[in-house]
């Protein structure tokens, strides 16, 4: 595989750190108001309305703005402004936000489609595995066809 | 009491995902993980329990619309983030406008359809 596309994969425990306390508040309050706006949606204006809430970025927005924010912070501790990098970083987040929702799409086929015939216990791990599985290919393809089109 | 569960079941699966896209690294991977399907795990198994699996399904045909609609909203983000120059968190909320319009175009033709 070629060394622009064999990208390793690999966790940061120490990002954790930069996280503080009320910003593991606020994406819990957001993502429980998202999720109980869906039933309310549901319960007075039906199924059609409420599922669109199923995808709703929830998450997105929130970690976009910390993103921004601790690329800010990290380049002001180095006495620089760091408002073009905080804002690339977030550019960055929602490009892999776009194949993610690609893959969401997925996910959502394969509920409505499977689920009126098989057991829910199958089907919803299955559609889990297969946004992140269409998630990752995507991601990869994209590195692919970039590396080629630069190499050209 | 339904409101409740999915609150904090919703609040639960957000923050797990969100972790998983602080703590991935390159950054471009996690990003993926900012459309996770977060909100639909913590809401379809109590909607499997209380409208039946054929209920659940009729949202997950939604949840297409919806989801294409996060597609458009994740692309101008990064367009306009990057070409535009505006600032992150105006144009998160502000481009929500853009998911709602699309998504709700979505519902309105799913509801015209047999």
């Amino acid at each position: 595989m070629a060394p622009a596309i064999a990208v390793r994969i690999h966790w940061n425990l120490a990002a954790l750190r930069g996280i503080r306390p009320h910003e593991y508040l606020s994406r819990f309050a957001l993502g429980g108001a998202v999720s109980a706006l869906a039933g309310l949606a549901t319960a007075h204006w039906g199924p059609v309305i409420g599922g669109l809430f199923l995808a709703f970025p929830a998450i997105f927005p929130a970690g976009a703005t910390l993103l921004d924010k601790h690329e800010r912070d990290k380049k002001r501790h180095a006495g620089l402004s760091g408002e073009i990098r905080g804002r690339l970083a977030a550019a960055l987040d929602a490009r892999g936000a776009a194949m993610g929702a690609l893959a969401l799409a997925a996910f959502a086929c394969l509920i409505w489609k499977l689920l009126p015939r098989h057991a829910a216990a199958l089907v919803l791990p299955g559609a889990l595995a297969l946004w992140l599985g269409l998630s990752i290919l995507l991601w990869r393809l994209r590195k692919l066809i970039v590396h080629l089109v630069r190499a050209r | 009491m339904q409101i409740a569960y999915r609150f904090l079941a919703g609040g639960l699966i957000v923050s797990l995902f969100s972790l998983l896209g602080d703590v991935l690294r390159p950054k471009g991977f996690a990003g993926l993980f900012g459309a996770a399907p977060s909100v639909a795990l913590a809401t379809l198994p109590l909607l499997i329990l209380s409208d039946g699996r054929d209920g659940a399904a009729v949202e997950a045909r939604s949840m297409v619309a919806g989801a294409f609609a996060f597609f458009l909203y994740a692309l101008a983000c990064t367009w306009v983030l990057s070409k535009k120059h505006w600032k992150v968190t105006p144009t998160a909320l502000g481009m929500l406008s853009l998911w709602a319009l699309c998504a709700f175009g979505g519902a309105a033709w799913l509801l015209r359809s047999p």
